[in-house]
This record gives C-alpha cells, structure tokens and sequence, in this order.
C-alpha cells in the first residue's frame, strides 16, 4: 500500500502568485520559433496522455461487444453495455463497486483516525521511545505490506479457521489488513502538520478545564482537518487500486474489489468483454477523479489559507 | 475556524478552573469499547483454547490485559492514544514479516499443507476399497450439527450414527423411527429428501464415516444413498514404526525427514506435511540452475524497470515542465491539466485500459496506428518489456511534470538574473543552476519512486502478466516478471503452489529495498550537504 503520490504535488498545481507582464505582439516568425514547437509538443503530449481515455469513453458507448468494433472512435453511441454491466449475474459489477466503496471509505476512515491519534501523541506527549517510535515508523513503511503478500494469506487462513467473519473472503477481514498500514507515512506526514499548531491553544484548552481527549477530539482534529483530508484522500486511492492482497484474500465473485473483478472479466477473455470492462471502467473511474478534482481545491485551499495563523 | 476556538475557551473559562472529571459520556462510551474489546477476545481465546493453540491464546490474553490495563489506568497517555494503531501495525505488518521469515525456512506450500496427524488421516481417508463380502448396512442421510452423517442399521438390527469425524454410535431404540427394517430419523438429526440427496450427490459420495476411533477399522461408504459398504483403506497407518504401508503391494513408505511418506527407492505419497527444512528454500536457485539463471534474468530486469521507469518519467516530466510552462503560452493551463490525467485516472485500470489498446490481433495500436498489422507488443519478449515500461512512463510522467514544475518554480528568479548577468546562455543556466538544485528537491521523491516501481505489482501483472514465459524454465517464470509478481505466481498461480519458495523471494525483496533505501538515504544527506 504504498502511496507514490506527495501532498506537496498537490499543492503546487495552484498558480504561481506573480503575473507576467503582457508581451507585446511578436511576428509569426518568432511565434513559430519560441513557442510554436512548445505548443505542438504540448499538442503530442495530451494526445498521449487523454487519447487512452478518450479510447475507453469510445468504446464503453459502442454497441457490438467486441474489442474490434471499438477502434472507430465515436461512431455509434448505445447504452448497451452499461445495462449489460448491471445485468449480468456473472460479472455482479454493482457488488464490486458497493465492496470497493465500503473497504475504501472504512479503511480510509480508519486510518486517518488511527493515525491521527497516534501523531497527536507523538506532536504533543513527551514520553520515553517516542523518538525511536517516529524512527521506527519511516523503517516499518519502507516495506509495503505486498511484499509480505505470502504471510498475510496464511495469517487470515488461520484466523478463517477461529473466526471466519474476520478471515479470508471477507471484507472486515481485509479492512483489518489494510489498517495495518495505518501508521507510517500517514502518521508522519500528520505529525508534521499538528506540530504546526501552536501548543498555547492546548494549554489554553487546560486550564480552561478541558481533559486530552476533549482537547483532542474537539479543538485539535478541527484544526488539523485540511491533513486529515489530504490523508484520508490518499489512503482511499491507495485502498481502492490496491490488487495483490484483494486477490489473494477475496475469492468468491460477489464479494470482490473493482481492482480484482475488472481484472478478472477483462484478463480472461480481452476481445469479447473489452467494451463491457469500458463501461465499468468510466464508471469506476469517475468517482476517484471527481473526488481527486473536487479535493485538490479543497486541499490547497487548506494548506495555503491555513486554520491557524 | 480560529473564532470557534476563542468563543469555546471564554465560555468554558467562565465555568471553572480546575481540571474537570471525565463526563458520564466519555466514560460509557469507553466503557463500551472496552466491553466489545473484550467480549471478542474471550471468543477467541476459547476458540484457541479448544484447538490447544496455547501460545496465540498466550499472546492474545497479555494483549487483551494490556489493552485493559492502558484505558482504565489514570495516566498513561501515550498508550492510550498509540495503542489502537500499534495493534493493527503489530500483526498485519511487523508480525507478518517475522512469519515471512519463518514460512521461508519451511516447505509450506501445495502437498505440505498441514500437520502430520492431518496428512495421516488424508492418506488413509482417500485411498479406500470396499472390502469384499463385507456387511451391508441399510442407510438414512442424515444432517447435525457436525454435518452430513448417515443412520445406520446394521444386519443385525443395531441401529448407529456417525459422521466423517465422529465414529458410528449405537443409538437408543426408542429415539429412532423405524421403516421396516431399516432406520429413516433420529431425533436431533435432520433426515434428507430424496431431491436434497440427489443436490448434494458429490458430498454423499465423498462421505466416509469411520467404524471406530481405530481408521483400520474402515469406513462405512454410500453410493446409492440406501444401502452402505464397509470401505478400509488400502493404507494402514503403523504407529509403532511410524510407516505407512499400502497393503495392495505391500509397499511400505517411511517418514525420512522430508515432511512426506517415501521409500527409499524415491516413490512418495502426494500428501505430505509441513516441516521446517532449514535454507532448502534459499539453496533452490542454486541446485536449480535453470531457475536461478531466470530468476537472475528476473532480478536484472527489475532493477532495470524501476530505474528506467523512474528516469524516463522524470525527464520527460521535466521536459514538458521546462516546454509548457512559458509564461508566453496562453494556453498552457489547458496543457497541464490535459496531460496530467493519467494521474488522476485510477490506476489500476489504466493497465487495463492498454491491455485493450496493445491486443495484438484487434487491439487499436495493431488495428489502426499499424494498418492491421500483427504486432506482438505483449507476447514477444522484448516488445512486451517495451510495452509494460510504455504504460508505466504513461502512468508516471503527470507526477513528474507536476514535481518538475512546482521545484523549477521555487528556484529564486534571482539565481537566474544573476547568471545570466554573468552571461550564462539558457543552456548554461539550467545545466549549472537549475538542474543541480531541482535534483536536490526532488531526490527524495525520485527515491520513493524507485522503491516503488521496485514493485509496481499492478502495471505488469494486469498487463503481461509477468509473461510471455521463459522457455526451458520448468517454473512459471516469464520475461517481463519482477521479483514481486514471481512470488505472487510462485504462491498463488499454478497447480503447485509453493509458500516456501515465494516467502524465500519476498525475504530477497526484503533485503535489496532495505539496502536501496539504506544507500540512497544517505546519498541525499550528502547532496543536502554539498547545497
């Protein structure tokens, strides 16, 4: 589970602060030489970037159903295979993106709220370890929990047999692995924001009367929510394009992630299922980039205008 | 958000001054927690407790104590605020490592799945035989809470019960209906229908139930749902010697220490038991020459993927974050966020997406861009290493532009007037100013993206699945596997499934991202340093 995405990238899609000048007209000449090669190159790159998209799109609204009738683009337009995608009991699509959601949403939930109290801990405790603990944190998350793929089946395979609510096939079951990569990055980079916030509002907060916990949940967590998104956003993307450990856990078909079930109906026979696996594509697709779009303003409204100043 | 703040301490400040006792609500929900807390881990530990797991159940009691002790204790703050985490991070990813470590020095995998007692019984159980002018005993399906079971009655009228793991038992008269002279229900047990028989006809078929606590004493077996057989097994199991003897040939297979039954000419039976063998898994490339010179090929390429991948991503990145960000260009914005899509675009689809798009017969590359053409992008070694790093460079590039951009922007203009004051020319200025400084900024993440691409299990399973495969290779091992997906298809693909070998390979992953990780941590320190 390890996230290849950093907040500060995030952060620096906004417009840098100073405006240029406006440049005098200059001929078609000079055009051509200082900024007509950047625009075609800028052309080249987006055909490579949005073409494969644009490709999917196509094929998702061609009727036909194989993967031959999906290379002209845009030629017919038909629903079809999105109703064949909620049709079809063999391919349950709708149980694979309410599964997808609920691991997504709990892990996600459960991860910033463990690691959250955990970098409370470490921002604003002074205790003994607490130095080696942080150290300890980056060591343990330079090894994805994949790497450990083989262990994690067995460890559930055993619990199967002591509690099958919490083993293999079942969704508490890999929340419960996913929340084991909780801690690490995350709390690190929540600690780095909480010890932003100026500890005179916690002492404020004592001898106001107010106990940790009170502290915590009601003055803190408010403060550090912009972190809490930016986190919380990375572990559901993290969760829900997670493969290996879905696959291997997951089995039975109405209880599998989008990630395992697409895989399977398009790896299995590429050309006949193609156009349905596009429509579950588009569909699964708009919810992440809408909440990604949607929470990048959010996110760098946070971290720019800033709770505390 | 700040007025909130001050408005809640005025009022709170006005009410008092001393520290406040835990309101009721804090309490019980705490309480709460607690309860379910340890309500599970009672289940769980008579669960071990009848399964004789005693050093889980040990581990699980002082776990459970601790947990208790840390909430209902004054003090203690840390603990209270650390130890939810920490549970999760112990078992599902410190834990898991350590019993990686030790599934390597075992032969746990398909054929050594369980004890030795397990492998006994399997043995014996699977290899029945009716034996000859054996009894017939006239019988009744029947259903209880251990499952399928049959009623029993015996030729001499003595009516018995039993299930696959319960032996037959004599049943008292009076709780039995009788059809003429055969049993049809018993009270607690469930009678099955004609039509539930016929639905569940494999699990009728496959039900043996043992005569006796003794397994050599055979095993009654239905195959028409009425009339049953006694079946003993062709294997009889010595205890005395440890053996086991299959009595049709009078071969007799001993353990030697390698976890299975076998004699000594070398004829083994397929279930075996797990046992630790010590560094057997490490030594198999080794005794295996062909493996090892693949999974050489198979390392050498990933060291390749994720560096080629890491580098060509970046430079491109900064190639369009150096071209598209004129401020000139009007329509630059539209640029960025057109080419940055891939980022945005789930990942684990976007394999998918070109698996489409590379089909060597319909896909639209072949189709359209090739006129027809019959292109083996995925299946050809080194077209298929071609593609996989195409659609990783694809996936990897908007990161990079968008890292790229926003360091170019946060190098002072300055340092560029200055040099070019001097009289450095663009080329110059980038090369000796910019480039140097953007390596510092982004060396970390150049870093993480290596150790991620390391293992970019997504991209190249979804796409090659780590194919076309190697030939001369008795493994499943293809052209395009790294080390992360040999060990997925070593534990989770194929009919021989090997958990030994595979956690041996992830011990070897292990190892290289520890060392990578090591090095480079302190090659960035030391660029920091230099700046």
């Amino acid at each position: 589970m390890s996230i290849n995405i950093d907040p500060a990238a995030i952060e620096l899609d906004a417009e840098p602060g100073r405006r240029h000048a406006p440049q005098p007209r200059m001929s078609f000449r000079k055009w051509v030489r200082e900024l007509g090669w950047r625009h075609l190159i800028g052309i080249a790159v987006v055909i490579f970037a949005a073409f494969p998209l644009v490709y999917v799109l196509s094929a998702s609204l061609n009727p036909g159903g194989t993967l031959t009738g999906s290379n002209a683009l845009f030629r017919s337009f038909s629903l079809e295979n999105y109703v064949d995608l909620f049709t079809d009991p063999n391919r349950p699509y709708a149980a694979w993106f309410a599964n997808t959601m609920v691991i997504g949403l709990v892990t996600s939930a459960g991860t910033v709220f463990l690691g959250a109290l955990a970098a409370y801990a470490f921002s604003r405790l002074r205790f003994t370890g607490r130095r080696v603990g942080l150290l300890s944190l980056i060591l343990v998350q330079m090894f994805p929990q994949l790497l450990a793929v083989v262990a994690i089946y067995l460890l559930m395979r055993g619990i199967s047999d002591i509690f099958p609510v919490l083993g293999l096939d079942s969704q508490i079951g890999i929340i419960l692995v996913y929340l084991g990569g909780a801690l690490g990055v995350n709390t690190y980079l929540m600690y780095g924001f909480f010890n932003t916030i100026p500890t005179s509002i916690d002492e404020a907060a004592k001898i106001d009367g107010a106990g940790h916990a009170r502290i915590f949940f009601t003055i803190i967590l408010r403060l550090v929510a912009p972190i809490l998104a930016v986190v919380g956003l990375l572990s559901f993307i993290a969760t829900t394009s997670e493969f290996v450990i879905a696959s291997t856990l997951l089995s039975s078909n109405d209880k599998l992630t989008l990630a395992v079930g697409l895989f399977r109906l398009v790896s299995d026979e590429t050309n006949s299922n193609y156009p349905v696996f596009a429509a579950g594509a588009v569909l699964a697709a708009i919810p992440v980039m809408a909440l990604f779009l949607w929470l990048q303003k959010y996110i760098v409204g946070g971290l720019t205008a800033g709770a505390v100043k | 958000m700040t007025t909130t703040v001050s408005k809640d301490s005025t009022a709170t400040r006005k009410r008092s001054i001393s520290t406040a006792p835990p309101s009721m609500k804090v309490l019980a929900v705490k309480i709460l927690f607690l309860a379910i807390v340890d309500a599970v881990a009672v289940f769980a530990m008579s669960m071990l407790f009848f399964r004789g797991d005693w050093l889980v159940l040990g581990i699980v009691a002082v776990t459970t104590l601790l947990v208790n002790i840390v909430y209902l204790s004054p003090g203690l703050l840390p603990g209270k605020y650390l130890t939810p985490g920490l549970i999760f991070l112990a078992v599902f990813q410190v834990f898991v490592v350590v019993y990686s470590l030790y599934i390597a020095f075992t032969n746990y995998g398909d054929g050594h799945n369980s004890t030795k007692e397990d492998a006994i019984s399997a043995i014996v159980l699977q290899n029945t035989q009716r034996v000859e002018g054996s009894p017939t005993y006239r019988v009744q399906l029947v259903e209880g809470p251990g499952g399928l079971g049959l009623l029993a009655t015996s030729p001499e009228g003595e009516v018995l019960v039993g299930t696959q793991q319960e032996p037959l038992q004599p049943l008292d008269p009076g709780a039995v209906t009788l059809d003429g002279d055969r049993a049809v229900a018993a009270e607690g047990w469930t009678s099955l229908q004609q039509q539930d028989v016929l639905q569940r006809q494999q699990e009728v078929a496959a039900l043996q139930v043992p005569l006796s606590d003794d397994l050599a004493d055979g095993f009654l077996r239905t195959m028409d749902a009425r009339n049953a057989f006694v079946f003993q097994s062709v294997f009889v199991y010595d205890e005395a010697a440890g053996t086991m003897t299959d009595t049709t040939t009078d071969t007799v297979y001993a353990d030697l220490g390698n976890g299975q039954f076998e004699t000594e000419g070398g004829e083994v039976l397929g279930t075996g038991w797990q046992i630790v063998v010590g560094p057997e898994n490490f030594l198999y490339p080794f005794e295996n020459p062909r493996f090892g010179g693949a999974l050489l090929g198979v390392a050498a390429w990933t060291f390749a993927f994720a560096i080629l991948s890491v580098g060509l991503s970046f430079f491109l990145g900064l190639f369009l974050a150096l071209t598209l960000n004129d401020p000139r260009m009007r329509s630059r914005k539209v640029y960025r966020v057109l080419s940055i899509l891939p980022y945005a675009f789930p990942s684990f689809l976007s394999a998918l997406v070109w698996l489409g798009l590379l089909n060597t017969e319909f896909g639209f590359v072949n189709e359209v861009l090739f006129g027809s053409a019959n292109i083996p992008w995925l299946t050809d070694p080194w077209l298929a290493k071609f593609s996989v790093l195409l659609v990783n460079v694809w996936l990897g590039f908007p990161y990079m532009f968008l890292v790229c951009m926003g360091a170019l922007q946060s190098i002072p203009e300055e340092l560029t007037e200055a040099a070019t004051v001097d009289g450095a020319n663009g080329w110059q200025v980038f090369r000796g100013i910019k480039f140097p400084l953007l390596l510092v900024s982004t060396a970390p993440l150049l870093i993480s993206s290596f150790a991620f691409n390391f293992n970019n299990f997504n991209t190249t399973y979804m796409l090659t699945r780590g194919g076309p495969r190697m030939e001369g290779v008795t493994e499943n091992v293809g052209h395009t596997d790294l080390l992360i997906t040999l060990v997925y298809k070593t534990a989770f693909e194929g009919g021989n499934r090997d958990y030994g070998l595979a956690a041996a390979l992830s011990i070897l992953i292990f190892i290289v991202v520890a060392a990578v990780s090591a090095i480079s941590f302190r090659q960035t320190r030391a660029l920091e340093d230099l700046h």
